[in-house]
């Protein structure tokens, strides 16, 4: 070890993998299906492009995490996007693809892509 | 880039029961579930609620999963790790609220808490220097090496007003003081975790689940009064805490953070390990040094003290593993921060092992100043089966009682003090009204006698006594004669006595006569233990009453004390019972009593 900016270096690229150990109350949290209907219609590949995507970004504060079946299965995979103080959104059909815009658009500059919603989708 | 964290307590209670082999049903189950990219399994320190282990705790969600088994992993992984759905019934029920779940930090066990010398504990895994790192790790080393002069540093650990917490409570700035002042040519920073008393075991949770902060504390202690080396005493009964420390220190000289020329300043340190083969009185500071130089480990009288002339006869510092524990945030976070929590006299927090009547057993850690009323009550969750709080031990076998008068006495060293028992280490057992007092300091004494290492006569010959008369009073042939003598035997030993072991060694008795006297009066004069448990004073009788002659009794009496004609009340032969009390616990219509 040489310098302190040797060792922060170090622990930058460590924290990623500890920051998921804090409490999350007052996170953006990121809720993908993964009932069987949600898994069947391919819910992993999305949460993983999630995780992926909002890491690569080195987005702080956004929570990814599971839920379980809300009854509409015909739109699975399901995403929902709740921010603290503001209206839950709904995103439907989802692919991994889309998962990416949805980080870029709604995570980081909080655009909600209105066409891949349940409003637009229904 | 993993989505799931899910951490097992990989503390000594939780490996006993088998939280390891959990941690690799997980990783076989995550496996099989195709979920090894996205679940990540880390076996960390102590969470501190052991009386719930094996934990498993599941983020980001923040599940807290307690007395989990294998058998429960399947389940666990395809419920919550697939599909999403936390394992209602694993939970830590008060994390369970109406319909949502609780944060762990709602808790009452945690609400209260103040996490500083634990705060990676339960959080990191210990094997991993780079999680260490990731929480800030060897920050303030490199700070205090590059931006700071030794002086400086030791300025800070005094003004921030941290005191030893191995028990006596001398401030450790001061000690550092003491020992930077001295030329020589070799100085030595050594840590003491030969946590010996019975019931106490932070040093060892902090060992095993945060190594790297003990590792760093001495280095910044070794930079501020000068030495290049490092010793940590640790019992060879630790072998988790042992096996981490090993795998710590040689992370730490891979990365450069131990040995020649750390951050380029010119600076070296490096840390071994000396493993304890058990003694108590090797918690002693002059005995400790002593077996690290490879000499049976006994005391000697001081001065001079070891930061004048220790190890090896060079300046020395000796602190305890917690003491080091609070060293990197103080410089991380400054004294102002550290001064701010505590009472005008203890600042910080203070550890403590939570044992004997109490719901909560495990690991706290509170604000100084904390009364025992929270500790008690709020954190530990209580005394179980409805039984009264009698009275709380700290200080195991070297401090004394505080009685339920004292209940509500902020928690620091000086109050301790003034009431007539001490800090300690941080073991607290609680006793509740089925506790004998008498008995309890007999159970200290017999424990100081087998380890008084026998070189002064107060303390060998002394502690021997005492106890002689402690079982006299309990086996009801005690007279007030003896009381006096005990008395009077005890302020001997306080004051002749070489090292800490004996100089303490009474105080057991000499608290629970101070709060308890009638409880030793019953047993002198009345020839009665109020508590039911000294078996001598104690007979177990039948109420003919209550009897239905029914000869259970005189079936499950291991030595046929008991006698009697079917449907006739039956009758206990004193002179034969042995009081085990299994015809109590077997009679059906409770007609047996212990008086």
């Amino acid at each position: 070890m040489k310098s302190l900016e040797e060792l922060r270096a170090i622990r930058d690229r460590a924290r990623a993998g500890v920051d998921l150990r804090k409490e999350h109350q007052n996170d953006v949290r990121v809720l993908v299906g993964m009932a069987t209907c949600g898994i069947a219609a391919g819910a992993r590949p999305v949460l993983n492009a999630f995780v992926e995507e909002i890491n690569k970004r080195n987005l702080k504060n956004v929570v990814v995490t599971q839920t379980g079946c809300i009854g509409i299965c015909q739109f699975e995979p399901v995403v929902e996007i709740i921010e603290p103080g503001k209206e839950k959104v709904t995103y439907v059909h989802m692919t991994p693809e889309k998962a990416v815009r949805i980080v870029n658009d709604h995570l980081v500059n909080a655009n909600v892509v209105a066409e891949f919603t349940i409003g637009a989708n229904s | 880039m993993f989505r799931s964290n899910v951490l097992v307590c990989g503390g000594t209670g939780c490996t006993s029961s088998h939280s390891d082999k959990i941690a690799d049903k997980l990783e076989e189950e995550i496996k099989a579930n195709g979920l090894e990219f996205e679940v990540n399994v880390i076996r960390t320190g102590c969470f501190g609620l052991c009386e719930l282990g094996p934990i498993v705790v599941v983020y980001p969600e923040g599940s807290f999963y307690s007395r989990v088994t294998v058998e429960d992993i399947p389940e666990l992984v395809s419920e919550h790790l697939l599909k999403g759905r936390i394992l209602k019934r694993l939970l830590f029920q008060e994390t369970l609220a109406e319909d949502t779940i609780k944060s762990l930090a709602e808790t009452d066990f945690y609400k209260k808490q103040k996490r500083i010398a634990l705060h990676n504990c339960g959080v990191i895994n210990p094997e991993v220097i780079e999680e260490y790192i990731a929480m800030d790790g060897y920050q303030a080393l490199g700070k205090v090496l590059t931006e700071m002069t030794p002086e400086q540093v030791i300025q800070v650990i005094k003004d921030s007003g941290l005191r030893g917490r191995g028990g006596g409570g001398f401030p450790t700035g001061v000690k550092w003081e003491l020992a930077a002042k001295p030329q020589s040519d070799q100085k030595y920073v050594c840590c003491n975790a030969d946590e010996g008393d019975p019931g106490a075991f932070m040093d060892r949770s902090l060992l095993e689940g945060d190594p790297h902060s003990i590792l760093e504390a001495m280095a910044i202690a070794g930079y501020a009064i000068g030495a290049s080396q490092g010793y940590i005493y640790v019992r060879a009964e630790y072998p988790i805490a042992v096996k981490r420390l090993e795998i710590a220190i040689k992370q730490a000289r891979e990365y450069g953070l131990l040995g020649e020329n750390i951050f380029d300043t010119g600076f070296n340190f490096d840390i071994d390990l000396r493993l304890g083969a058990g003694a108590f009185v090797c918690g002693e500071e002059t005995a400790l040094l002593t077996s690290i130089e490879g000499k049976r480990g006994e005391p000697h009288p001081r001065p001079p003290f070891p930061a004048i002339k220790g190890l090896f006869g060079k300046p020395t510092i000796l602190n305890n593993v917690e003491t080091y524990a609070n060293i990197t945030q103080i410089i991380l976070n400054g004294a102002d921060w550290f001064k701010s929590m505590g009472t005008e006299k203890s600042k910080g927090t203070k550890v403590f092992a939570l044992g004997g009547k109490i719901k909560h057993t495990g690991l706290v850690e509170v604000p100084m100043g904390t009364t025992l009323r929270e500790i008690v009550e709020e954190i530990g969750g209580g005394i179980p089966n409805g039984k009264k709080f009698k009275a709380a031990q700290t200080g195991g076998p070297s401090g004394g009682c505080i009685s339920y008068e004292n209940f509500d006495i902020p928690i620091d060293y000086n109050n301790l003090i003034d009431i007539g028992s001490m800090m300690g280490s941080g073991g607290l057992i609680v006793m509740d009204e089925t506790s004998c007092m008498v008995d309890i300091a007999k159970f200290f004494l017999e424990f100081t006698v087998d380890e008084s290492c026998g070189k002064c006569t107060p303390c060998r010959v002394g502690t021997k006594r005492l106890l002689e008369i402690l079982t006299k009073i309990t086996e009801g042939k005690a007279t007030m004669e003896d009381l006096d003598k005990l008395e009077s035997l005890c302020y001997y030993i306080k004051e002749n006595s070489l090292c800490g072991l004996g100089q303490t060694a009474p105080n057991p008795v000499l608290s629970t006569l101070k709060c308890f006297k009638d409880e030793y009066l019953a047993h002198i004069v009345d020839k009665k233990c109020p508590a039911g448990v000294c078996k001598s004073l104690l007979s177990y009788v039948i109420d003919p009453a209550k009897c239905k002659g029914c000869s259970l009794c005189s079936r499950v009496c291991p030595v046929s004390a008991i006698s009697g004609e079917i449907k006739k009340p039956f009758v206990i032969d004193q002179s034969k019972c042995i009081k085990c009390g299994t015809c109590m616990d077997k009679c059906k219509f409770n007609a047996i009593e212990k008086k």
